[in-house]
């Protein structure tokens, strides 16, 4: 499977940098490239809400969604729940609101929906399967994944209602004030990796000490900062103000219904996916194994120790939204603005004195930065 | 006409017309939207130019950050549009002046250095340098002391912006998150040991009232 994305990527490439080409033959080969990932995040985008109703089902001593089954069978029971609610859905009426700005209603969940699926085009599920291998790709990751707050702005303003807009005003806030963070975060990584790579960034917490040598041991305020704020920017709980049912019934998804409204779940589910995608790749060694290299099958790299990462990491969301009550919007900007951002910022001078010259070569330093690279 | 110059001219056409709708469009949440759209496509010129890092980064920072508090602060604004258009004719010949001695000036800058025979690319960089590492060692090197200069001034403006708003402290009531992790129960809450019922009640019911 690796080798047939290398072949594809590779020919993709020639025709991009060259001249046109067959261009009906490249355009072919981007789209299966494009395909190969994005069914995979789709399908998982529908199946994780399933289980995620379940786990807050068995947290709260409920059951969950267990009556619709395929073809009857009792033992499949809520097996089916996703499909149902799909067709539901897009069977739904779409209703734009009086006074609302009909194109920007319409533009908004595409705005939101584009970038959460576009940053998957550099996100590595081994070292050969990326649709692109590009220099600077955590930055096209940070890129994009600040565009994604647009759609929600532009949902609250295009709505016309007030609770929208406040649910609006309250989501780009604390997105920008969270991206800050998250920023810092991903800068003491890609210090300790020495790259803006993610495919490099894996491949320099290789070691003979697995889970020892990723990045989450000494960068691990960041890592935790990161995450905390990945839960902050995709809006879910315990800071999801911008949706608030309680006080704004839905902020800016009030007035959004069928297919638009399920464009944003969508969004918000792939925004969860890559946050985890992130940690896992940066600070959990990716795809490299957790046991020691020496152990005969369970010391080797594959695809699947990224993915039970990034499900284990998706479980943790889940055990979030189900635990902890919803922050007051001004303890949320405290702890951004008061304790995040002060706590990477001195991380980021503790990475910077570790990759220092005689620090690098002590003993157990030397484990995660020592002559892997070179300043 | 390679994938490349179509990409250019795709770009360069929706930059022109969104930087055009920007100063045309009626309603200010327009104007600012189409501005966003001209950073994106400007940052697409930009990786066409094999300036990743500096595209990238304005996405990052002008899209990602600055734009949205912009968007913010318009979204807020209570506009009367009428008054907005109040003396376009009457301040018109002045802006055309001004408009026009800037277009001269740009026309005659790149003509000094073109001669408008068309722009070549710089084409990619050899292989194995990295864009963000180069620019990286250039400011921190050659450059350093304009580029702490320029941060020194951002931080001065900074500063200036929050002392020129800031009105001294109003009575507002903040939670001290330190006093409350402080706290313990027995500051909150006494117990005060008593018998569940007074010793000699049963004798006062059952006594016949005076």
């Amino acid at each position: 499977m690796g080798e047939l994305i290398t072949t594809l990527n590779q020919g993709f490439l020639t025709h991009l940098g060259a001249t046109w080409g067959p261009p009906a033959w490249a355009l072919a080969k981007a789209v299966v490239m494009v395909l190969m990932v994005m069914v995979p995040v789709l399908v998982f985008v529908l199946y994780f809400q399933l289980v995620e109703r379940w786990v807050i089902g068995w947290m709260q001593v409920r059951r969950g969604p267990n009556r619709v089954t395929f073809f009857g069978i009792k033992a499949l029971g809520g097996f089916a729940q996703p499909i149902a609610d799909a067709i539901k859905l897009l069977i739904k009426e779409q209703v734009v609101p009086s006074g609302a700005n009909k194109w920007l209603f319409l533009l908004a969940p595409a705005i939101s929906v584009i970038p959460a699926m576009a940053v998957w085009a550099v996100i590595p599920f081994t070292p050969d399967w990326v649709i692109a291998n590009v220099d600077a790709s955590i930055l096209v990751v940070l890129a994009m994944t600040s565009m994604g707050v647009y759609g929600v702005i532009i949902a609250g303003w295009a709505s016309n209602s007030k609770y929208a807009f406040i649910g609006a005003l309250r989501s780009a806030a604390q997105v920008v004030s969270y991206e800050i963070a998250m920023g810092f975060a991903l800068v003491g990584a890609l210090m300790a990796a020495g790259t803006l790579n993610l495919t490099q960034a894996v491949a320099r917490q290789d070691g003979p000490y697995g889970a020892l040598e990723w990045f989450w041991v000494p960068l691990l305020p960041l890592f935790l900062i990161q995450f905390i704020s990945g839960v902050a920017e995709t809006n879910r709980h315990p800071f999801d103000v911008a949706e608030g049912e309680s006080e704004i019934v839905a902020g800016p998804l009030v007035e959004y219904s069928g297919m638009t409204w399920s464009m944003f779940f969508l969004a918000e589910y792939a925004n969860m996916l890559l946050v985890t995608a992130l940690s896992a790749l940066l600070f959990l060694g990716g795809w490299l194994s957790p046991f020691p290299k020496s152990w005969p099958l369970l010391g080797e790299p594959g695809i699947w120790w990224l993915l039970a990462k990034m499900l284990a990491l998706m479980m943790v969301f889940v055990w979030i939204r189900a635990s902890f009550p919803r922050y007051r919007y001004d303890q949320i900007m405290r702890l951004g603005w008061k304790i995040f951002i002060p706590i990477t910022i001195v991380w980021i001078v503790v990475v910077g004195l570790m990759l220092m010259d005689p620090v690098r070569d002590w003993p157990v330093i030397n484990w995660w930065f020592g002559s892997q690279h070179a300043g | 006409m390679t994938f490349h110059a179509l990409l250019f001219y795709t770009f360069a056409a929706v930059l022109l017309f969104s930087g055009l709708r920007v100063i045309t469009a009626k309603n200010p949440v327009h104007a600012a939207l189409f501005l966003v759209l001209a950073f994106v496509t400007a940052a697409g010129l930009w990786i066409l130019l094999y300036a990743e890092f500096l595209a990238l980064t304005l996405i990052l920072v002008y899209v990602g950050a600055v734009m949205v508090l912009f968007l913010f602060v318009v979204m807020m604004l209570d506009i009367n549009f009428d008054k907005l258009r109040e003396g376009f004719w009457q301040h018109l010949p002045v802006a055309a002046t001004v408009a026009v001695l800037m277009v001269a000036q740009m026309g005659l800058l790149l003509w000094a250095k073109m001669g408008f025979s068309g722009v070549v690319s710089p084409g990619g960089p050899p292989p194995g340098v990295s864009n963000t590492r180069e620019l990286g060692r250039v400011l921190y090197t050659d450059y350093l002391l304009p580029f702490e200069l320029a941060a020194v001034v951002l931080l001065i403006a900074m500063i200036a912006a929050i002392a020129l708003t800031h009105r001294g402290k109003r009575a507002v009531k903040a939670q001290d998150v330190a006093a409350q992790v402080r706290v313990r129960s027995e500051d909150r809450l006494k117990i005060v040991k008593m018998d569940a019922e007074k010793p000699d009640a049963a004798n006062e019911e059952a006594a016949p009232k005076a």
